[in-house]
Parts: C-alpha cells; sequence; structure tokens
C-alpha cells in the first residue's frame, strides 16, 4: 500500500490487462495532503481496463471526483476501459455530470504578442474615431442647446455647474494658496540673491496668471471631477441606465454628457480666475512674511506685471481644459465594460489621461503663445 | 458526502424574527431543515424570502430567534465560529454576484485560495470541477461581464460548492432565466444534491422549480409577516386552504385583496 499523507490512501492490483484501484480513508478536499493528480501513475502500457474498489472509503467531497477525473482524462488518452461500477452511487452521478475540463473546447484561444499589438493597435483607432465622434456630437449638440433645441435639461445642468464649480472651491481655494506661496518662496529665495526680491510679486502674478492657476486647476479637476464623470457614466453603463436611456430615444448626449462638458467648460475659466486671485493672495501672504513687502506695493508690482493678454491666454487654456477633461471623462465612462472592476477602472482612465492631456496642451498652447509673442 | 446522515436537523430556525432598524420584516418564523433535503422558502414578492436568507447566511442578525447549523446557534456563537461556519455554506446570490474583476476560474478558485492551505495546482483541479460540475468545464477564462444569465446562475452555482459546502443557500437561482434554462438548473441541482448528499435552502417564487425539486418549505406572508403554511411546495399546492397560498399556488389573486384570513397550514 503507498500511503498518502494524512487519511486519504490507494493502492493498486494488477491483474492481467486489468487494474483495480482500491481508495481508503476520507478524500476531502480542504485536508492536507490530498493528492489528486497521481492518475499517471496507474496507467501502464500493459493495462486496459480500470476498476475501482472504494469499500473503505470514508467522507468524500469534491477531492474525489478530481481524483476521478484525471484519472478518466489519463485512461482516455491511454484508450484504457474505465468501469465506475466500484464507485459510490453518488460519485457516480457526479461522473456523469462533470463533463472533462481538458476536453472542453477553451472558450477563449490564447493569444500571440501579434495578437495582442494588432488587437491594441484596432482599440486604439476606434478609440481615437470614437473620441472624435463624440467631439463632433458635442459641438453639434452644444451649438443646438445655445439655440434652446437641445434636449437638456436645465437642473442637470445647473447641478453640474454647481458640482464642477462652487462644490470645487475648498480645494481650488487650498491649492491656490499653496501654489502662490510656494512661488513667492522660491522667488524670495533665489532672487535676493540678485538684490531683485521686489520682483516676487512679478513672478507670482506672472506664473499663476499664464501658468500655474489655469494648469493646477485642470489638474485638479481631472482628478476630482473627470474621475467622478467617468465613474457615474461607467455605473451607468454598468446598471444598463444608459441602454434605458437609448430603448427610450432620449438622446444620451443631451441627457448624460452636454452638461457636464458645458458645466465644466463654463465653471473652468471662472476657477482659473479665482485660482489666480487666491495664488497671487497665497504668494502675497509669503511675500509680506519673507521681504516685507507691502501688500499695497505687492498689487501695483503684480498690475504692472500682467497684460490683458496674458489672462486671455489663461482664460483661453481654461476653457479647452474643462472641455478637454469633460469630453475624455465622458468618452471613457461610455466605453467602461459593464463590471464594478470597470467603474474603477475608468475613473483611473479618465483622471490619468486628464491629467497627462492637459499638461500635453499646455505646453501647446505655450508654444503657440511663444510663436505669436503673447 | 457519503458519509451516513446526522439524525438532527441540518439547519432548524426557532422563533426567528428579521427586519431593519425599527421595521419589522418577519417574526415567528420556525423550521426545520432536514439533512439531504431540499428545503423551499416561499411567498410572494416583497414577504421578506430574501431578507430571511441574509439571517441564515449571517449577512443579517435577526431580532429575535435562533438559527441552528448543524445543532449550532449560529448567532450566538463568536464571530470567529460564525466565520467557521460560514465556510460551511454555499450561496448563489440572485445575481450570481460574480466578482467582477476575476475570470470564472478565479471566481471559483479564490475561496479555496483565501481559506485553505491547498497548493496551486489542486485549488485548480478543484476549480476545474466544480465548473464542470455545472458545464461550464473549459469556460473557466471567461470574465463574468462575457457571460449569459443562464451561464452567470452556473458560475454562481459552482462558487457556491467551492468549499464543498454542507447546506446550499441559493436566492432565486431561476429568476431571470427561460423555462428550459430553468428546467436545467433544477436537473442540476437536483444532481448536485444527489451527488454531494448536500443539505439545499432554495428562495424562490418560481412554481414550477418549486414543485418539481423541493422536498419541504416554509410560506411566508408579507401581509401578516409570518409564516402561514409548512410543507412541500406540491402538497400545500393540493392540500393548503389558506387563501394566500392557495392563490399563489394557483398563480391567481385572492378572492379580495384584503382577503388573507385563514388558519396557519402544516403539510409535512
Amino acid at each position: 500500500m503507498k500511503a498518502k499523507a494524512k487519511s486519504s490512501a490507494w493502492k493498486t492490483h494488477i491483474d492481467g490487462a486489468t487494474i483495480l484501484v482500491a481508495l481508503s480513508g476520507d478524500w476531502v478536499a480542504r485536508t492536507d495532503g490530498v493528492e489528486l493528480g497521481v492518475a499517471a501513475k496507474f496507467i501502464k502500457p500493459s493495462v486496459r481496463a480500470l476498476k475501482f474498489d472504494t469499500a473503505k472509503i470514508g467522507h468524500w467531497d469534491s477531492a474525489l471526483i478530481a481524483f476521478l477525473l484525471n484519472i478518466r482524462r489519463a485512461a482516455g488518452q491511454a484508450d484504457v476501459a474505465l468501469d465506475y461500477g466500484g464507485l459510490p452511487v453518488p460519485a457516480q452521478r457526479l461522473m456523469r455530470l462533470a463533463s472533462d475540463p481538458a476536453a472542453a473546447s477553451p472558450t477563449k484561444r490564447p493569444s500571440t504578442f501579434l495578437d495582442r499589438v494588432g488587437l491594441q493597435a484596432i482599440m486604439i483607432g476606434t478609440q481615437g474615431v470614437e473620441a472624435t465622434a463624440l467631439v463632433g456630437d458635442i459641438l453639434l449638440r452644444g451649438a443646438a442647446a445655445l439655440f434652446g433645441r437641445a434636449s437638456m435639461r436645465g437642473v442637470d445642468l445647473v447641478d453640474a455647474m454647481y458640482d464642477a464649480g462652487l462644490a470645487a472651491l475648498p480645494i481650488v481655494t487650498v491649492v491656490g494658496v499653496l501654489v502662490g506661496g510656494i512661488l513667492a518662496f522660491i522667488g524670495a529665495t533665489e532672487l535676493s540673491k540678485f538684490g531683485a526680491g521686489a520682483y516676487v510679486a512679478n513672478l507670482v502674478a506672472i506664473g499663476m496668471v499664464r501658468e500655474m492657476a489655469a494648469l493646477m486647476t485642470a489638474i485638479i479637476m481631472a482628478g476630482r471631477t473627470g474621475g467622478a464623470y467617468a465613474a457615474q457614466i461607467a455605473a451607468m453603463e454598468g446598471a444598463e441606465e444608459i441602454d434605458a436611456l437609448r430603448a427610450l430615444g432620449i438622446p444620451v448626449f443631451d441627457y448624460l454628457i452636454l452638461p457636464k462638458v458645458l458645466a465644466l467648460s463654463a465653471m473652468m475659466p471662472i476657477l482659473y480666475l479665482y485660482g489666480c486671485l487666491i495664488g497671487i493672495f497665497g504668494g502675497l501672504c509669503v511675500g509680506a512674511a519673507t521681504l516685507n513687502v507691502t501688500a499695497m506695493s505687492f498689487f501695483v508690482e503684480a498690475q504692472q506685471s500682467l497684460t490683458g493678454a496674458e489672462f486671455a491666454l489663461g482664460l483661453a487654456k481654461s476653457l479647452c481644459f474643462g472641455a478637454f477633461i469633460a469630453v475624455i471623462a465622458c468618452h471613457v465612462g461610455l466605453r467602461a465594460k459593464r463590471s464594478a472592476a470597470a467603474v474603477g477602472a475608468a475613473a483611473t482612465t479618465a483622471v490619468v489621461i486628464g491629467i497627462v492631456g492637459v499638461i500635453a496642451l499646455d505646453a501647446v498652447f505655450d508654444l503657440c503663445a511663444s510663436v505669436i509673442g503673447v | 458526502m457519503a458519509s451516513a446522515a446526522p439524525p438532527s436537523p441540518m439547519l432548524e430556525v426557532v422563533g426567528l424574527a428579521v427586519g431593519f432598524g425599527e421595521t419589522v420584516i418577519q417574526h415567528d418564523v420556525s423550521f426545520r431543515v432536514e439533512s439531504g433535503s431540499i428545503f423551499a422558502i416561499m411567498g410572494a414578492s416583497g414577504s421578506g424570502k430574501s431578507t430571511l436568507l441574509k439571517a441564515l447566511i449571517g449577512l443579517l442578525r435577526p431580532m429575535q430567534g435562533s438559527v441552528r447549523i448543524a445543532e449550532e446557534d449560529y448567532w450566538a456563537a463568536s464571530e470567529a465560529r460564525r466565520g467557521e461556519i460560514d465556510q460551511g455554506l454555499g450561496v448563489l446570490f440572485q445575481s450570481g454576484a460574480l466578482w467582477s474583476s476575476m475570470t470564472l476560474a478565479q471566481n471559483v478558485a479564490f475561496p479555496l485560495r483565501m481559506l485553505s492551505h491547498l497548493d496551486k495546482a489542486s485549488i485548480k483541479q478543484l476549480s476545474e470541477v466544480k465548473l464542470s460540475l455545472v458545464g461550464l468545464a473549459g469556460a473557466g477564462g471567461l470574465m463574468p461581464a462575457e457571460l449569459s444569465g443562464g451561464m452567470v446562475k452556473r458560475a454562481g452555482l459552482a462558487r457556491a460548492l467551492s468549499l464543498d459546502p454542507a447546506i446550499l443557500m441559493l436566492d432565486e437561482p431561476s429568476s431571470g432565466l427561460d423555462p428550459v434554462t430553468a428546467k436545467r438548473l433544477d436537473d442540476l441541482i437536483l444532481e448536485l444534491r444527489d451527488g454531494f448528499g448536500m443539505t439545499i435552502v432554495l428562495v424562490s417564487h418560481d412554481l414550477p422549480s418549486l414543485f418539481a425539486i423541493c422536498d419541504d418549505g416554509v410560506f411566508l406572508d408579507g401581509q401578516s409577516k409570518t409564516a402561514i403554511a409548512h410543507g412541500a411546495p406540491s402538497r400545500l399546492r393540493d392540500e393548503c386552504r389558506h387563501p394566500i397560498v392557495q392563490a399563489f399556488m394557483r398563480r391567481e389573486r385572492p378572492a379580495t385583496d384584503t382577503d388573507i384570513s385563514g388558519a396557519p397550514h402544516d403539510s409535512r
């Protein structure tokens, strides 16, 4: 007898071309030492038939079935006839019920590296086309909305504007003050070395108005609002709420997408202006603390350093950033698969694309501004 | 399992009251589920069947009464002990409740991976057995989002079988399935009960399934908020004179919607 670990055990007796496998002890799956894959040891070339003796078997569960399925698979490959007569009747029923996992055709073909590259390329292309179509839809429906011909609900727009505007003020305030303060601190440290500490106000004002207010606000909104949009739409997709809209003939763009895109596009410039103000205030606080600059002189310096073009650039950026974040978030949400995991994945994707895209767009804006001399 | 059935009931509910906050959904519910039987918890929509099931599977602490699993008072046990008892219960949720970030094979393997010391190869083989028993051999690589309704139920069943439970709880197993698929699922439940000898508690209002596979049951009434009949669904259909049970079994409205009077019935 070949003892197995713990209680399950088997022994074999060969009689001519027939092998008798006698099982004893408990065959319970969660018992340590139950060995399931020993079938190959039974199936010798000389064996043509296999029988079982389970007179001494104790408790058993799916471990016995897994053991028997392994034998069945090996016997099938070696053309050995199996006789289940010696098995407990319930086990015989389960063996009839269980189809062979190995014999079943896999429902997914293993993909090669080239397959995956090709599929990825097709997916990226498809996404590009779909995103372009979405932008087109938004432009068309947005124009219709301006003339009052979109079936968008006003209350949805107001809700979205509140969420993307007023509700975002606390975080914009915190980040704006800190960024303005950091700019002033760096300026005070470095510019003082050259006796140019008085230009801290210029640094903070231009830094915030041209770059940081628009960029930081956009990054905040990509993380906060873009992620929320994508998660909400993905969850609705998973719960078939969007299918319900489509089935009833309610335009998904008008009801779901347009309010979000319009709200974020409208609120971003306002948040940008607020971010400028609060950032300059943060700079003033640090400037006053480190350089003994008065508020009046700080604001005068800041005012003199700024032109309308700086604000126009910042406003244009923030408008584009807002629209970009909303479009990407809605696009990602609409493409989400129908599962709980897809909701998290959609939110992550929307945030990552939103932040990276905003930074890339910012670089393009700066390049263009440099070319046209703004 | 092939061992001899214990003499005591596998599950016994005594004077159970369940609800949320101050709201009582069901009260004074008592029944016994014999080992190896298929027991139905019946009742109309909103009668509290699924709420009662939650108390049986440890998701909702009852307001009153006891749930005895293999003679052990579940809710009187420590949290750690309840966790051990839970491992002897397999649950098929109404929606399947498959973990959407895992493949079917991973769904079935996950309980074993978390709650056993088996090696990966054994876990894989045992998971394949469960999937093959429910007719999903070879489908282990699919994600839940790729499945049809019937496949979701069968995959949920395979996961419920993952730890070879002594008691299998099925919440509306045939809901959302066409009659043929529902019949196949009924046959599968019978095969699994006969094969593994497990006890099955089934929450359903699907009459053909109830008549086809259940040995015993309890009928919950949503208006009186208690059990109004006990017995096998087919016997209740033939013998019970309670107007609500009669109406339910014959798919009729009661003579009047307020006509809910009737003596409790016992066909056991």
